[in-house]
């Protein structure tokens, strides 16, 4: 029983990870109805960008912030770019779109900074927490951000004019614009906020699994993962599903024979699927009623 | 969780092609035969090794594009049925002896089979979450293939070393142009029975169901049957690829079928037009060539350049290589009237 | 009397098939003007076009100022409200939260609360269920709410398109009497499109016909209302 709990609660820890990606998953999902696949990567440069402005000497908060309005303005400078002109195009040509984006994002990565891992620091110490092993107080520390994180969503969403003007865009862009709200420019923030909050996902990762441009890979996919398992239109739904599937992985590793550390993945997918196969939607999706 | 269902009129994810536009005139057909006839005799070998290439992933490709293009779903995991496919052959060639030709079929069955039983579960997932599925079979296919349960067979991490087969009765062809032409002929037959198998009942029906589910079921087709034969018929096309694959390659491996193929096939199906089924080969040729010319280009941005060059032909022709085939259509009836 | 909106020769394409085949019309500031016509006349594409909601040749203009090649969302900020066919509801939000988008233009804060307050004396109904979503109201509830959110936008003009689609007679009627209304108190000028002429008609004070895509008939709606052969041919009643 104590072998369990442990196990929960090292699944909770990892989990915040894929949570905090999967917040970001759903904030763009949210804005352009697909799965962004170059949203790892997006996140990696700009976790890149504020470990250079720390290595020129700025402190950890100021290149905090400094990174989240650098990922901002890409998020938007890519969406205009890159991905307005392909509105029109059919999605599958958008998704191509995304994994070319990805390729040059990780390339430039590698060229400028090169393949070796790099250490990230802390801002929150990585002390056991509360006299735990298998809790730091980085991850500990980082569940609060991503907690945090969510609630400043729910406000925004819930209650500000922009927040409403971006779900309605979203929700039925022909009468969003019918309101007079520009639903071009609502993506382009859709891609701006996702960018921001991936930017906040890699800097908090980057403790754990080392800098190196290919660090989001495996996040990214568990991100997917808990965003469909949680429902891709609910943030809340998101961040459990972070912590679902970290649980999930732990505990398969333990439990399940002969599962080493490259079956986990399969194996926490298959979980999901079967979860989704009983329940489409994912577990706090919205069930979307079709129309002939 | 809220109470209230959404109801969205259903956009399909892949437009509406229509049977006609999925294939090519009589004539253009017969020129590119033609072509595919002669070349190989006046180039090299290494050439001839890149065209059976290409006509092997224009075949796995054809196959992503019969079940996306045709009934509507959507697959990352084909990768997972190219590496059946491969393996397959190898392990039947190598192990057992089997003369290389027989043991394509055996791959096609198997992947058929493996493709409908994958179809089951894949019923009630679409969108993202069937991409999400199939990922997953793709993530997995390379560590099952690791497995020291399966090792005795497939030879682990370490993979299986296959022989290439000599030209028969005594022809004087080298046995990467015997290979070629071996390809070329299978390629030949798939194609036509995709042609066919789009152009009948069957292929209606997968068209009905691309374009609108619940309208399809209403009309009395049995969406389910219809939708895991899909999966089937493109596994097992896909594995007859894998095969081929291997046989071409000599040598399979769990890491030469990753995530990454699975990618690449997606790539080629996009690029060559979703839905339009000569497109596959073009981009066959796509995912062949860009990545070295990229090489070409700049070693260290290799994959920058590669973005940028697929950027610019979904910026160019968003439609694929289908709409510069319809353009062109266009422009010759043009000067054909004046 | 000043011209409101003075539309000129307006063609409207889908693709390669043309829609609209030159329309002329135009309508009073504070009139309520009605767009008869059978199915595929061309009535909902003349009210797309009017806000660029479909590619259009010909001269639109709204007060004197060319709506042409302005994008939908900066046509609505001329004070042009659309209720679309379908009525397009933000189903998954609430009653009030699609009240406040009809009002997402505006930045008056104290005007929009007291402007909702306004709509619910109009649509009692809509108070009644303000916090529930809007994808669970009745089709007549649903109608008021899309006239309701244009009104917030506080128009100049008011185009309808189809408001009686697929409600039962009753609602409808009430529904164009708050319409009648609107148009007295608020002084809003009123565009509809209708199926049921009939009624459009005892609504209207201006009326147009229009069949495959050109105006056929104009004048006062008494008028075209008691002229038998029209009513015959064109409006089938």
């Amino acid at each position: 029983m104590e072998l369990f709990t442990n196990q929960v609660l090292a699944g909770i820890a990892t989990g915040a990870i894929y949570a905090c990606m999967a917040l970001a998953v759903v904030m763009i999902y949210q804005a352009i109805d697909h799965l962004n696949f170059a949203q790892g990567e997006m996140a990696m440069f700009s976790t890149f960008i504020s470990w250079q402005l720390m290595q020129w000497g700025l402190p950890y908060w100021v290149a905090f912030v400094v990174t989240l309005a650098f990922s901002f303005a890409g998020g938007i400078a890519i969406e205009r770019v890159l991905f307005k002109p392909l509105t029109k195009a059919p999605i599958l040509t958008q998704v191509a779109g995304f994994i070319a984006l990805y390729s040059i994002i990780n390339s430039f990565a590698g060229l400028t900074w090169d393949f070796t891992i790099k250490q990230y620091p802390t801002p929150f110490g990585s002390s056991p927490f509360l006299g735990s092993q298998l809790i730091s107080t980085h991850q500990a520390g980082m569940i609060g951000i991503t907690l945090l994180l969510l609630t400043g969503l729910y406000f925004f969403f819930q209650y500000t004019r922009v927040g409403l003007a971006m779900r309605a865009a979203a929700a039925v862009p022909e009468s969003a614009r019918l309101v007079g709200i520009n639903t071009s420019w609502m993506i382009a923030l859709g891609w701006g906020m996702a960018a921001a909050i991936g930017s906040i996902a890699g800097m908090l990762i980057a403790p754990v699994v080392f800098l190196e441009p290919n660090m989001m890979g495996g996040v990214l996919i568990y991100g997917f993962a808990a965003a469909v398992l949680g429902g891709l239109t609910s943030p809340f739904g998101a961040v459990l599903g972070g912590f679902l599937v970290g649980i999930f992985e732990n505990l398969a590793g333990t439990y399940i024979p002969h599962v080493g550390n490259e079956m986990k993945l399969p194996i926490a997918l298959a979980l999901i699927i079967s979860v989704l196969v009983i329940k489409p939607a994912g577990l706090f999706g919205r069930n979307i009623v079709k129309r002939v | 969780m809220s109470a209230v269902e959404e109801i969205a009129s259903q956009t399909p994810a892949v437009q509406a092609v229509p049977k006609r536009a999925m294939t090519l005139s009589a004539g253009t057909a017969f020129v590119i035969v033609l072509l595919l006839l002669v070349v190989p005799l006046f180039v090299k070998n290494f050439i001839i090794f890149q065209m059976t290439m290409l006509l092997i992933y224009g075949l796995a490709v054809l196959a992503l594009n019969i079940l996306t293009g045709g009934s509507g779903q959507f697959s990352l995991g084909n990768s997972a049925f190219y590496a059946i496919g491969a393996y397959t052959s190898a392990i039947l060639m190598e192990q057992y002896n089997v003369n290389y030709a027989l043991t394509l079929p055996v791959a096609g069955v198997i992947c058929f089979g493996a493709g409908f039983l994958f179809g089951q579960p894949a019923l009630r997932l679409s969108g993202v979450y069937l991409a999400l599925a199939t990922f997953a079979l793709a993530t997995a296919m390379p560590q099952i293939l690791k497995l020291g349960f399966f090792e005795h067979w497939t030879g682990g991490v370490q993979g299986l070393v296959v022989t290439k087969p000599d030209a028969p009765f005594g022809l004087p062809m080298s046995q990467d142009m015997w290979l070629y032409y071996f390809t070329l002929a299978i390629t030949i037959a798939i194609y036509v029975f995709s042609v066919n198998l789009l152009r009948s009942r069957s292929g209606r029906a997968f068209m009905a169901i691309r374009d609108n589910e619940i309208a399809a079921s209403a009309m009395g087709i049995d969406v389910a049957t219809y939708k895991t034969l899909a999966f089937g018929v493109s596994a097992g096309i896909t594995g007859v690829a894998g095969g081929l694959g291997a046989i071409a390659v000599q040598f399979v491996a769990p890491d030469s079928y990753t995530i990454t193929l699975a990618i690449s096939l997606f790539l080629g199906m996009v690029v060559g037009g979703v839905g339009w089924l000569p497109g596959s080969f073009v981009g066959s040729a796509f995912i062949i060539f860009v990545p070295n010319i990229a090489e070409g280009i700049s070693k260290g941005l290799s994959g920058a350049v590669f973005g940028v060059l697929l950027f610019l032909v979904i910026f160019l022709v968003p439609h694929g290589s289908r709409q510069v085939a319809m353009v062109a259509q266009q422009l010759l009836g043009k000067l054909r009237k004046n | 009397m000043t011209a409101l909106l003075n539309v000129k020769d307006l063609r409207a394409y889908y693709g390669q098939v043309q829609a609209l085949h030159g329309l002329s019309f135009s309508l009073n500031e504070g009139s309520l003007t009605t767009l008869l016509g059978a199915n595929g006349a061309g009535k909902t594409t003349t009210l797309r076009a009017i806000c660029n909601m479909v590619r259009s040749t010909g001269a639109i203009e709204f007060e004197g100022k060319p709506l042409n090649n302005k994008s939908t969302e900066s046509i609505v900020r001329f004070g042009i409200a659309h209720v679309p066919q379908g009525r397009g509801t933000f189903t998954n939000m609430t009653v009030e939260e699609n009240l406040q988008l009809g009002a997402i233009t505006r930045g008056d804060k104290a005007a929009i609360v007291a402007d909702i307050e306004r709509m619910y004396s109009y649509f009692p109904k809509l108070k009644e269920r303000h916090t529930q979503q809007a994808g669970t109201l009745s089709g007549g509830e649903q109608q008021m709410l899309a006239v309701a959110r244009a009104l917030m936008l506080r128009p100049r003009l008011m185009l309808l398109d189809e408001p009686s689609f697929g409600l039962a007679p009753l609602v409808v009627r009430d529904l164009f009497g708050i319409l009648g209304r609107i148009n007295r108190d608020e002084k809003v000028s009123i565009l509809v499109v209708e199926q049921n002429a009939q009624l459009a008609l005892e609504l209207a004070d201006q009326a147009y016909v229009i069949e495959t895509g050109r105006i056929v008939m104009s004048g006062a709606a008494a008028d075209i209302a008691n002229d038998e052969n029209v009513r015959k041919s064109y409006l089938g009643y």
